[in-house]
């Protein structure tokens, strides 16, 4: 990898990880007395680790081929292993926690950082952020350059990208073990991890916004309009939910800007879009991407592209509200917040629509292709999920679905049926593209993921689903003398059966992740990362007029 | 003009685009999205128009229906109170024993019992409210404060040790830390009461040693609260000493621990959380709760 950079690049390399390594010494120092210090201290350990290798080559042999007539894909060859390595971890936590809340009894460890309360947001953040954010940044790296005929911009950008993401990922986790929180549910982490993302995110976007900008296609494909939707919009989330006043430079406490309901309500909007714009967009990008590719077809309706992409962009920003329901909140914010979520139904299911009738004319390839069933299913989830969460929103059914399971069961159907299982789809699709493989080493054990993925979730989802349904069934229930049934205890032994079948399932999906690392790992072995003919850039250099329409 | 062309399985024209071999269909929008966009569309607009909904600077919309949560919710417990009216106000105002002789409020005790208790006092005391180690077994019915309804009913409302202002207030003095006793004096002591106490759990070779010299110590240190018959007082929330019930364990190492540090338990009050109908219906439930068969477990 850095024998494909140049001499000056190495140099310059060096040069931002000394930088780095400087903002960790200074936290490290400023907060030597405080949590921070160890955090500065991580990321003086992560630069420096990052440097050593470049140091060592640093008169190596410059590159040689002409590399604009290359994609740049050593950062999404990276991302796929990263992505797979957090989801072994976030899937692992999900599986402890699950287990926890089964078995409380069933503590290993006896010490703070083993606590349910930290090892959940280790959970969410290593799936959520770990996973999916790795796989987001590997897929779109891949898809911009695919759909622009153009190398990424820039040699270094893309690594900084990745990597500082990574150390983001890195320092929202080791945080939480060590009780670093701002207990704001999906933007757990303190000030400086949130300023770090944002310096990542801005390269991120200019990444984008420059290789479109250098782009040989008259038009921009819809994965990139997704890709574009999700990064901007989740640095416009990310900052205004995280605004916050450290108690000083060298502590890890900050005061958010927001207090009370406006906090609820800021953190919902945050909340719900990340959801809308990093668990959906960011996905969409790579379906729109990935299931035409490997089924062969067309996209079924470019103009219900359209209508579901202004939809689903324009409706989601309103929604986050219906998490709020019956609560201080005031009630017409609540009714806005309802009514965008049915009226967001229908964009969500034209996209779903628009996913699955692609597959018209290849539905014998579903069959007998496990990874296109993969993201098949992925779709038919994503309506599912979809639908539900319209169906939540809507008041009424909100009493009784609120604070119980069936959230949980929900987040899940969404999070192991939709983002999961495209994320696999798309990553066997790329794994053997990107390792100059003709296929994966063994399309058995993509077959038992499969099973293993979709047997985990609807185990997982139909426990959630009784055990919400029954949780809020029993807390309504009201004896003749007009006084509750059950009491709150009633309620946490009727779940007991589901929260064995939970982690059962949670189990399942942890093993299927567990053989499609294996099958990676056989794959990419000795694989040298050679290009197949054409997989290359247009000429930069030929002189091509772009007509719109052309 | 890029060629569009006409793709053999749907028969629909492409676009004309192409990105890396992905092309797209112009297929039209199919109707029934536009149907289903109608209708959540029309479904948001009458609900706007019905209810409260869009913010108007200081003010908002108020909806045709003249809603309002905060007024449903108020509402809905005033009618909730009023339906349960009937019978809350016999519960507070009656006798114990015109309570007891009545089945039909004996069934709400029961009942709402089973559950204020679940939800207030089983996370000390257990669901079946047999206690544990530092939380009396209910079931046993050996009263620290007295097992009259109306002692039980003032300890629910004060609680023991806790933040209201006539809270019932008790301590075991911290004989050893304090000074008061020494090592030896109190092993002699723990020789005395486990030599006359019952379920004392495993027998201990130290128990031979000091329980004559023990009887005196606990003569001159001890009977002020527990009594010259080692029966307790309850006027003090002093034990029993005789019973064989052992909050904190009659082994020596719970003896000597309870001895050397003493032991001031805690039982929030409940008169700001339950009315005082909750408060006398849980007096009777806890009166009713049952032993386990075949005596209390001396685990």
């Amino acid at each position: 990898m850095i024998a494909r950079l140049t001499q000056d690049e190495r140099r310059n390399a060096l040069i931002i990880l000394g930088l780095v390594a400087l903002m960790g010494a200074v936290l490290g120092l400023a907060g030597r007395d405080d949590l921070l210090g160890w955090h500065g201290l991580l990321i003086v350990i992560f630069a420096a680790g990052l440097a050593l290798p470049i140091l060592g080559a640093l008169d190596a042999p410059e590159p040689t081929e002409d590399r604009e007539n290359a994609y740049y894909d050593d950062p999404t060859r990276l991302g796929i292993l990263l992505s797979m390595g957090w989801a072994v971890f976030g899937l692992f936590m999900g599986v402890w926690v699950a287990a926890l809340l089964a078995w409380p009894e069933l503590t290993f460890v006896d010490s703070p950082w083993a606590s349910f309360g930290r090892l959940r947001p280790a959970h969410t953040t290593g799936v959520i952020f770990g996973f999916g954010g790795n796989a987001l940044i590997a897929t779109s790296f891949h898809v911009l350059q695919r759909t622009s005929r153009a190398r990424l911009s820039g040699q270094l950008l893309p690594w900084f990208v990745l990597l500082g993401y990574n150390l983001f990922c890195l320092l929202a986790v080791t945080g939480y073990f060590m009780g670093i929180t701002q207990s704001k549910e999906y933007a757990e982490p303190e000030w400086y991890a949130d300023l770090w993302l944002v310096v990542v995110w801005v390269a991120y976007f200019l990444i984008y916004v420059l290789t479109l900008a250098r782009r040989k296609e008259p038009h921009i494909y819809v994965a990139n309009w997704y890709y574009m939707a999700f990064i901007l919009v989740v640095a416009v989330l990310h900052i205004i939910n995280n605004l916050a006043v450290p108690v000083s430079f060298g502590q890890v406490k900050a005061y958010s800007a927001f207090s009370g309901v406006q906090d609820a309500m800021t953190q919902w909007w945050y909340g719900h879009n990340a959801v809308a714009f990093f668990l959906t967009a960011g996905f969409l990008g790579m379906m729109y991407y990935y299931l035409p590719k490997r089924a062969e077809r067309p996209i079924f309706s470019y103009r219900m592209s359209i209508v579901s992409f202004w939809g689903i962009t324009f409706m989601y920003l309103w929604a986050g509200s219906h998490h709020l329901h019956y609560t201080a909140l005031p009630h017409w914010v609540q009714t806005l917040g309802m009514t965008f979520s049915v009226m967001l139904l229908v964009p969500s299911w034209a996209s779903a629509g628009n996913a699955l009738l692609t597959l018209n004319g290849a539905w014998r390839k579903v069959r007998d292709d496990a990874t296109l069933r993969f993201m098949m299913i992925a779709a038919v989830f994503y309506g599912l999920s979809t639908f539900e969460g319209s169906f939540m929103a809507i008041r009424a059914v909100n009493s009784l679905s609120h604070y119980t399971d069936w959230t949980i069961g929900h987040v899940h159907a969404g999070a192991l049926g939709w983002v999961a299982m495209i994320t696999f789809g798309s990553i066997y699709y790329l794994v053997p593209v990107m390792w100059g493989r003709e296929r994966m080493y063994s399309s058995a054990l993509v077959e038992v993921h499969f099973w293993l993925a979709l047997l985990g979730t609807l185990v997982y989802v139909f426990a959630m689903w009784n055990s919400g349904v029954i949780q809020g069934l029993m807390w309504r229930t009201y004896d003749e003398s007009g006084s509750l049934s059950y009491s709150f205890v009633d309620s946490l032994v009727a779940m007991h059966p589901y929260y064995i079948a939970r982690a059962l399932g949670g189990l399942m999906f942890l093993m299927g992740a567990l053989v499609g690392c294996f099958n990676i790992y056989m794959t990419i072995r000795g694989a040298s990362a050679s290009v197949a003919q054409g997989d290359r850039p247009a000429d930069p250099n030929a002189d091509r007029s772009l007509v719109a329409g052309e | 003009m890029a060629l569009t062309e006409k793709d053999p399985i749907t028969g629909r024209e492409t676009t004309g685009h192409e990105w890396n071999g992905i092309k797209e269909l112009n297929t039209p929008i199919p109707r029934v999205v536009f149907l289903f966009l109608g209708l959540t569309f029309a479904f948001s607009l009458l609900w706007w128009a019905l209810m409260p909904a869009w913010p108007l600077g200081a003010s908002y919309t108020r909806g045709l229906l003249g809603a309002d949560h905060r007024q449903d919710v108020s509402r809905a417990l005033g009618a909730a109170q009023l339906d349960r009216q009937a019978w809350t106000q016999e519960m507070e105002s009656l006798p114990y024993a015109e309570i007891e002789a009545r089945p039909d409020l004996m069934r709400v005790v029961s009942e709402s019992g089973r559950r204020l208790f679940g939800d207030n006092c089983a996370a000390c005391h257990g669901a079946e409210g047999r206690g544990g180690p530092g939380f009396p077994d209910l079931s046993a019915k050996l009263w620290l404060w007295g097992g009259e309804l109306e002692t039980i009913e003032e300890t629910l409302r004060v609680g023991i040790n806790s933040t209201h202002e006539e809270t019932r207030y008790g301590q075991m003095l911290a004989f050893g830390r304090d000074g008061m006793l020494s090592r030896p004096e109190i092993a002699s002591v723990i020789s005395f009461l486990r030599a006359h106490a019952q379920n004392v759990g495993e027998p201990d070779p130290r128990d031979a040693q000091g329980a004559e010299a023990g009887a005196e110590i606990f003569a001159e240190q001890c009977v002020s609260c527990h009594g010259e018959d080692a029966r307790g007082l309850k006027t003090a929330g002093a034990p029993d000493l005789t019973d064989g019930y052992w909050l904190y364990g009659g082994d020596r190492a719970s003896l000597t621990q309870t001895l050397v540090n003493g032991r001031q338990g805690h039982m929030p009050h409940w008169e700001d959380r339950l009315s005082l109908a909750e408060r006398r219906i849980l007096t009777l439930y806890v009166l009713g709760l049952k032993p386990p068969e075949g005596g209390p477990d001396d685990s």
